[in-house]
């Protein structure tokens, strides 16, 4: 079954013909995904690559039936983008841009229908394994299998698969969320999507510093989660007060720290490793 | 970005919130020419750098005149000022504001910052104002007031007023105060701010309400959109290193350590000095060369991490998504080649074509090590650190 995305999904490209956009459309179909066709304003009754492009998403939507869209529009443009899939009853939106202005971001996640689920923004996207792709996490490294992935980091994403892989446990749903401040699904969603999927057997878990979601995620499976979790924070050396690249990496106000949500993941029961290379090892523990 | 107090009290003044007569003086020249304008008995002279804590660390002195204004500017200009923010080197003060002296009555805080889970601003009020506000959060809370800003409407008076009443403010100052707070939210939006703190919000003896202390962050993701307010970056304050790398692009946070740290992607750049850590090491640097890095990318990366006197080996970990190995192989090769590294590097690649990469590492006869996971890589280089 996996989350979010599999054989049924419909891909809808918002930004196809640009590069990134053109190149990821390709990898998606390659692997397998359903790509109807792109939307570029002013580029609407072209082709491109053999899709169909279309001013709107709402045109898009009525022409293809896409259930799914993934968003490469520059920062600027992208919020209202994030938007304009919703209102055109998109139900799941991945935005992989990175560097949207946070407001633009506050005022997008106050107006978007919560029937409407937003990945991101500047996350890698998601995969289901064998099945589909949407997003840019690379295929080849991933394996069909009964683990959940949810991270705030795209690399580590990618390192966390290939030691599963490695190791030889396949993947159900590998999600980044994004690494910025305000983001549309939170860990929180994903450990309750993944809950409810019959298909993974136990979630890794990406946090790093800034924030509260890893706390609040920890008190969400202290509550119940009934699947093993393998955690690990990034940043427990970061200096306080600095944007570690991401946005929202950012020990501000002496909150957010690793140690803190460290802790509070180990008290809810969660494998927490201290260094990134023992995922894959701590999950081969977890799952006993 | 940060901006200095006087920049951004002239930001709040532009939006309507009081703030008291001053300027900006860059010589004790000019500090005696404001001071002799200002006319009051007493002047403030402050200095600007971008870090707090700056009256406990001697940076902000009371002048009685233009004369001692001047002999005051004099002294502060061109001092290291130490707060417990500058670190240990502390920060040059090259700039000074010059201020009317005011009666005071009272100290407040008036703060706006973005609330992450609320997924808005959100107004901060409290009658412990002059202080530093984290202490207050954490030894009594219960002293801090909060509103959410609404992410579309913004702060309402309605809010505005229960924060003013809740500072204990007298009924006449209750409109006014009103006023300030909205403008202060108004400003949040306006200029994309991530941060605006006021402290203290000061109430003088006769009444009025004005803003003596002024600290802002700009989202830098927004700064495409206020030019003007990009012109305000002073390069000074910022790590000659960290200036240069934003040049080309990259994300570079300077550290104390010996081991530069060259990765792809923020959360595996993070983990990356977490392991050297882990591993015994300490790590110079903090280098994202993003996802879609380049030859160009990695050459001007590693000119950075070289330009560190401090860096004794390197350490390179890659996870080749979208970068495939065989590029970032043949930007490493081109990059150490031509800026004669001498430095051990340690290489960890994973992803798209990293047999092809490792190959040409291999050919290349230069002094890389190659290591098959993070965690050997991580030993590797904390043991060619030590040994250098």
């Amino acid at each position: 079954m996996a989350i979010l995305i599999d054989t049924t999904t419909r891909l809808l490209v918002q930004g196809l013909t640009g590069r990134e956009g053109t190149f990821h459309a390709k990898q998606a179909a390659a692997y397998g995904t359903t790509v109807v066709g792109g939307v570029t304003p002013g580029k609407g009754g072209t082709t491109h690559e053999g899709w169909p492009i279309f001013d709107t998403v709402v045109g898009a939507v009525e022409a293809t039936g896409g259930n799914t869209s993934l968003i490469f529009v520059p920062p600027a443009f992208a919020a209202d983008a994030v938007l304009e899939a919703a209102s055109a009853g998109v139900a799941l939106v991945v935005c992989v841009t990175e560097g949207i202005p946070t407001l633009d971001m506050a005022r997008t996640l106050a107006l978007v229908d919560p029937s409407t689920r937003l990945i991101g923004p500047n996350c890698p996207g998601v995969i289901s394994p064998g099945r589909s792709k949407v997003g840019i996490i690379p295929g080849h490294i991933c394996r069909e299998g009964r683990v959940g992935i949810v991270s705030r980091s795209g690399t580590l994403t990618y390192e966390a698969i290939h030691q599963l892989t490695g190791l030889g446990l396949g993947q159900s749903t590998c999600i980044g969320i994004g690494g910025d401040p305000l983001i549309g699904t939170s860990f929180v969603d994903a450990l309750r999507l993944f809950e409810g999927d019959d298909e993974t057997d136990a979630v890794v878990m990406i946090g790093e510093i800034g924030g509260t979601a890893e706390e609040e995620a920890a008190a969400f499976i202290r509550e119940g989660f009934s699947k093993p979790v393998v955690g690990f924070i990034a940043g427990q050396t970061a200096p306080p007060g600095r944007r570690m690249g991401h946005a929202g990496a950012i020990i501000a106000g002496g909150k957010g720290t690793a140690g803190e949500k460290m802790a509070a993941l180990t008290a809810a029961g969660v494998h927490v490793v201290q260094s990134p290379a023992d995922l894959g090892q701590a999950m081969v523990g977890a799952l006993g | 970005m940060k901006v200095h107090e006087y920049q951004a009290k002239a930001i709040l003044s532009q939006h309507g919130v009081p703030i008291p007569d001053g300027e900006v003086a860059f010589t004790a020249a000019e500090a005696r020419s404001v001071a002799e304008r200002l006319g009051t008995e007493v002047v403030v002279v402050k200095a600007q750098i971008h870090a707090g804590g700056r009256g406990k660390g001697g940076g902000v002195k009371l002048a009685k005149g233009p004369a001692e204004a001047e002999r005051i500017a004099g002294e502060l200009l061109g001092m290291q000022l130490v707060t417990h923010q500058t670190g240990p080197a502390g920060r040059r003060v090259g700039r000074l504001l010059v201020e009317q002296g005011l009666d005071i009555e009272r100290e407040l805080y008036l703060g706006l910052v973005l609330d992450r889970a609320a997924g808005c601003p959100v107004v901060m009020a409290s009658a412990a104002g002059g202080v530093d506000i984290e202490e207050v959060a954490a030894a009594t809370p219960e002293r801090i007031l909060r509103e959410l800003s609404h992410p579309t409407a913004g702060l309402s008076p309605y809010q505005a007023r229960a924060l003013a009443f809740g500072l204990g403010l007298d009924a006449t100052q209750v409109g006014p105060a009103v006023k300030l707070m909205r403008s202060l939210d108004a400003a949040f939006r306006a200029i994309d701010a991530t941060l605006i703190e006021i402290n203290p919000l000061v109430v003088t003896r006769d009444g009025r309400l004005l803003a003596l202390d002024a600290k802002i962050t700009l989202d830098d993701n927004a700064l495409f959109r206020h030019k003007a307010l990009g012109e305000l970056r002073d390069l000074t304050e910022e790590e000659p290193l960290e200036v240069e790398a934003s040049k080309d692009a990259l994300n570079y946070i300077k550290l104390d350590g010996k081991i530069g740290c060259m990765v792809n992607g923020a959360g595996l750049a993070m983990a990356t000095m977490d392991i050297i850590k882990l591993s015994g090491g300490e790590p110079a640097n903090f280098l994202d060369v993003g996802g879609g890095a380049n030859a160009t990318q990695i050459r001007n990366a590693f000119r950075i991490l070289m330009s560190d006197p401090c860096v004794k080996a390197v350490f390179i970990n890659i996870f080749g998504g979208i970068l495939r190995c065989d590029v970032l192989a043949e930007g490493v090769i081109a990059a150490v080649t031509e800026l004669d590294v001498q430095v051990p590097v340690v290489i960890r690649m994973e992803g798209t074509n990293v047999e092809q990469g490792r190959q040409m590492l291999d050919a290349s006869g230069l002094n890389f090590t190659t290591a098959a996971t993070m965690a050997e890589a991580a030993n590797e280089v904390v043991r060619l650190a030590a040994v250098a």
